[in-house]
């Protein structure tokens, strides 16, 4: 294609647009909302994620040993787990993939840990009245789950050891989370599919409005010879224009809201700070300007190439 | 010899031998009814000056169709400039069509735009460089008396103006053959007069031109090559004739 083309399929793309300026509008603002809408379910569902995924990793399950002395008189030979075999296991969770660290603690750790946390500072005062360590031979393991959804088989498989006691775990956050996540996954696509639907069809209307009108122009065009390329690009070039416009617009709002919503939660709740790990602007549209704009312009081609092929016959 | 020079020189003596316009046996039916072009043997030499007459329903305004590959023959062979037009692929339509001008009764002019635009984009289409455009819209507007008004609103203009912009746009790309559909329809004698002195001027730089009428006076006058055809057929073809008057 000559420049002088490309220049003037251009100009013809903002020339249709301005010519059918209500139409356009129309089509920008359906197109606008869809990815306003699209924009607030991805700055929350990758906030919630954030949050999710700091939850996640405070999840763990936590596996103890039988061990002498422990109240239980029917040990089988090999059920009390030597400190050689312990230390081996403690190796093989970590090798799991599901797990995303592995903490061994000791009787004396777990007793310091609650004592503390039951005691709080009046710990030392309340503390040396025992004289033994209450939960002596509580040996543990703590393992960090990088997958909540995986926690159950991860239990599964420690319960499968005769040298394992009990193993600690939520089974009803695990799935909590889990469920969430999912959940907000699927209504989310779910959504955002119907709402791009809804836009390739308003943006297809837009060209196909645009067509009828220059319907005398594409005839005289055919007649003195002009390519199909050169009759129907500036048609394509005008939806991807609508499309790339109606991108910027609420890329733009959204931008000015997250950071309003942000400014206000930590103002007037900030007792949840510790809690919401909001994600930093940047990181939110360094993910969603790129594909807001790849999404506008998409459903711009997509929606005119449709029409074009449809309803311009050259 | 390259096989491109031996195409252009078989072209050359098919032109020769049959004519740069050549139907032959041509019948086109539409999907319903009887056809309205019915077997038809036509050829015109490069260079001629034809007027095709009849009645409506004649055939006629199917017979320009065929001639510009909007429609193609049922039955037998189109050729145009050489090319069978049947065996023409779709993406060849464009470029062959930039050898033709095209004039129409209702002169399809853009109206949003001004003389010189609705020219250039004649050229523009055709991606000829700005500066060749700048060159050939004022000269080809001079050719047709219209280098005054080449800013002017087309709406603006009177009918036989519009028809010399639409001629100057069909010309512009200085094409072999010009087809002119009922090109006097929607205009008064003196301004019909002046367009057919117009094509006949373009006639003698060599362009073959071709001209479907109803205007008899003009046919008669002129004394050019006049085919007649009724229902689909010709039923006379008379070098110097007259318009045969049917009822």
């Amino acid at each position: 294609m000559k420049i002088s083309t490309l220049f003037y399929t251009i100009r013809q793309g903002f020339v249709n647009i301005f010519r059918n300026k209500w139409y356009s509008l129309a089509s920008m603002a359906t197109i606008a909302s869809c990815l306003f809408l699209f924009g607030l379910f991805y700055a929350v569902v990758v906030n919630f994620q954030s949050i999710v995924m700091k939850a996640e990793e405070g999840v763990s399950v936590t596996v103890f040993f039988h061990y002498e002395g422990d109240g239980d008189e029917s040990h089988t030979e090999g059920q009390i787990p030597s400190e050689s075999w312990i230390e081996e296991f403690g190796q093989k969770i970590a090798q799991r993939t599901e797990v995303s660290d592995v903490k061994f603690v000791s009787d004396q750790e777990a007793w310091e840990t609650f004592a503390r946390d039951h005691f709080g500072d009046a710990y030392e005062k309340y503390a040396v009245g025992f004289l033994d360590n209450p939960l002596k031979g509580e040996n543990s393991y703590e393992a960090f789950v990088s997958d909540v959804s995986m926690q159950s088989a991860l239990v599964t498989w420690l319960e499968s050891f005769p040298q394992v006691s009990r193993v600690n775990h939520s089974a009803l956050t695990a799935d909590m989370l889990s469920g969430a996540n999912m959940l907000i996954a699927y209504v989310s696509v779910g959504i955002i599919i119907i709402l791009l639907a809804v836009s390739v069809f308003l943006i297809s209307n837009t060209v196909a409005i645009g067509i009828s009108v220059r319907a005398e122009e594409i005839n005289i065009m055919k007649y003195i010879g002009a390519t199909d390329f050169f009759v129907r690009s500036p048609f394509v070039l005008e939806g991807m224009l609508i499309g790339a416009l109606g991108a910027v617009i609420p890329l733009w709002l959204i931008y000015g809201l997250y950071n309003y919503v942000l400014a206000y939660i930590m103002d007037r709740f900030s007792i949840l700070a510790g809690f919401l790990n909001f994600l930093p602007v940047d990181e939110v549209f360094g993910v969603l300007t790129p594909v807001s704009v790849a999404l506008g312009v998409g459903i711009g081609f997509l929606g005119s190439i449709i029409t074009v092929k449809k309803h311009l016959h050259v | 010899m390259t096989r491109r020079e031996m195409s252009w020189k078989k072209r050359k003596e098919f032109i020769e031998e049959n004519g740069i316009i050549y139907l032959n046996n041509v019948t086109k039916v539409y999907s319903k009814g009887s056809p309205a072009i019915n077997g038809i043997t036509l050829g015109i030499g490069k260079g001629e000056f034809v007027f095709i007459v009849g009645d409506s329903g004649s055939g006629k305004s199917t017979l320009i169709k065929l001639l510009l590959r909007e429609l193609t023959a049922s039955s037998g062979n189109v050729y145009v400039m050489g090319s069978d037009l049947a065996k023409l692929k779709h993406r060849q339509v464009p470029k062959f069509r930039r050898n033709l001008g095209v004039v129409f009764q209702d002169f399809r002019l853009l109206n949003d735009r001004n003389v010189y635009e609705n020219v250039a984009f004649a050229q523009r289409i055709i991606e000829t460089p700005a500066i060749e455009i700048r060159r050939n819209v004022p000269s080809i507007l001079a050719t047709v008396g219209l280098a005054g008004k080449y800013k002017a609103k087309t709406k603006q203009l009177s009918g036989g103006e519009q028809q010399r912009v639409a001629l100057a746009r069909a010309l512009v790309n200085h094409p072999s053959i010009l087809l002119a559909d009922e090109p006097t329809g929607n205009l008064d004698p003196k301004n019909s007069w002046e367009i057919m002195k117009l094509l006949e001027e373009i006639n003698q730089s060599g362009t073959t031109v071709v001209v479907v009428t109803h205007n008899r006076e003009i046919v008669n006058a002129m004394h050019k090559r006049v085919v007649t055809m009724k229902k689909g057929v010709i039923i006379s073809d008379e070098e110097g004739g007259e318009y045969i008057d049917e009822d």
